[in-house]
């Protein structure tokens, strides 16, 4: 089982590597584009597979940050600074809906 | 020459960004995929806005990624921190490998001052 | 002066010194709109955020803030390079388990910096403070000793020195 699941893993990065970085032509800003878009994809997965609620309240915590780092190439790459502004309000937002999930989860009162 | 050291910086972060969500993929519990994806996440993307920083200069640009920086180093802990709390108050358990849980040990006399403090 | 207003004056400053750097000014009408939305802040929430003014001895604190940054930097390096070498590992060689440290820390806030950076250093993660009792609960990925002390050694010893110089 658990070699079945390393080389199943094994096989999905080396395809997207490969299809990245040696297939795909583009500026290097969109391959690293393309490698945050393909871990978002990783954390979605842990937001379906993940056992318990708070596996899900992490994998949606980090999906905040990961989204910071996306903006900002973004931005760097159209050279426009408002992209910015939208990877802080959505982290923003991300750590509020962590903070209440996170107190429902312990079973506390939101005013609490 | 900033514009180079900007996309080594930024590479470095797209890679530890990479290795956060391998190790929130991997790892076997909670707390583990806290500790990985928390740390290495959060040093990624503060390597990816101090490469803005770099290669844009002290504009207004630039300043909106400090603010992000700052932002991020004071809100990841404090999520990971809630996040942790809440879930061993719930009652998910540790991964099989664990081999010390002080926490769940001074279990009751928490509860009790809990109590407390809302009766009070 | 009253230490409400003080702090308000130094948060009115903050948030100017803010507003000009995002935006890029043009004409008086935008620095006009900044004094005035700074002023509308100062007045709503500048006395949650100096509790005490305290000035002694500020330059000698200021340094050793300074230092406790670039201690902070290098750690969180070496705790990254640690992590990436743990998830690459094909065996995941942890060994997780839930310890207890002391601090000697009393203010709110000295224990908040250092829960927060012993959240970003290698291997540890906070997960509760007790704070009648001077304890914090910290998950550890690999486990180097159960005993309180020892602990306490390996985690917070690192840290705790400068914050003492920079809060008390």
């Amino acid at each position: 089982m658990k070699v079945l699941k390393w080389i199943i893993g094994l096989i999905l990065f080396a395809t997207f590597f490969f299809f990245n970085f040696l297939i795909y032509e583009g500026a290097l800003l969109l391959k690293l584009i393309n490698v945050i878009l393909f871990s978002s994809l990783l954390v979605l997965i842990r937001v379906i597979l993940g056992p318990t609620a708070a596996d899900r309240i992490v994998a949606v915590d980090i999906l905040g940050i990961l989204i910071i780092g996306l903006t900002a190439l973004l931005s760097i790459y159209y050279s426009e600074s408002f992209f910015i502004d939208v990877g802080l309000i959505w982290a923003l937002l991300s750590l509020i809906a962590t903070l209440a999930f996170s107190k429902v989860l312990e079973g506390r009162q939101l005013d609490d | 020459m900033t514009d180079t050291i900007g996309i080594i910086l930024i590479c470095l972060g797209v890679a530890f960004d990479f290795f956060g969500v391998l190790g929130l993929i991997r790892l076997p519990d909670v707390y583990n995929r806290l500790q990985a994806a928390t740390k290495c996440v959060t040093f990624g993307s503060m390597g990816i806005l101090l490469g803005v920083i770099v290669m844009q200069g002290f504009t207004s640009f630039g300043f909106k990624a400090i603010i992000g920086i700052l932002f991020i180093v004071l809100a990841a802990p404090t999520a990971a921190h809630a996040v942790s709390r809440a879930a061993h108050r719930s009652g998910i358990p540790l991964a099989k490998i664990s081999i010390v849980d002080k926490y769940e040990e001074d279990k009751e006399l928490k509860t009790e001052s809990v109590q407390k403090e809302i009766e009070v | 002066m009253e230490t409400k207003t003080k702090s308000r004056i130094i948060v009115f400053v903050f948030a100017l010194v803010v507003w000009f750097a995002l935006t890029d000014i043009k004409d008086y009408q935008e620095a006009l709109i900044g004094i005035a939305i700074s002023m509308l802040i100062s007045f709503l929430t500048g006395h949650f955020l100096i509790a005490n003014v305290a000035s002694q001895h500020l330059i000698k604190r200021t340094f050793h803030f300074l230092l406790y940054i670039i201690r902070f930097i290098w750690e969180m390096i070496i705790a990254n390079l640690e992590v990436a070498y743990l998830v690459i590992h094909p065996m995941l060689p942890i060994k997780p388990g839930i310890v207890k440290i002391k601090t000697k820390l009393t203010k709110d806030s000295a224990i908040t910096v250092l829960a927060n950076s012993i959240t970003l250093t290698p291997g540890t993660l906070t997960v509760d403070i007790n704070r009648n009792k001077g304890e914090l609960y910290i998950h550890w990925i690999n486990v180097k000793s159960k005993d309180i002390d020892q602990a306490t050694k390996e985690i917070g010893e690192r840290f705790e020195k400068t914050l003492t110089e920079v809060y008390e």
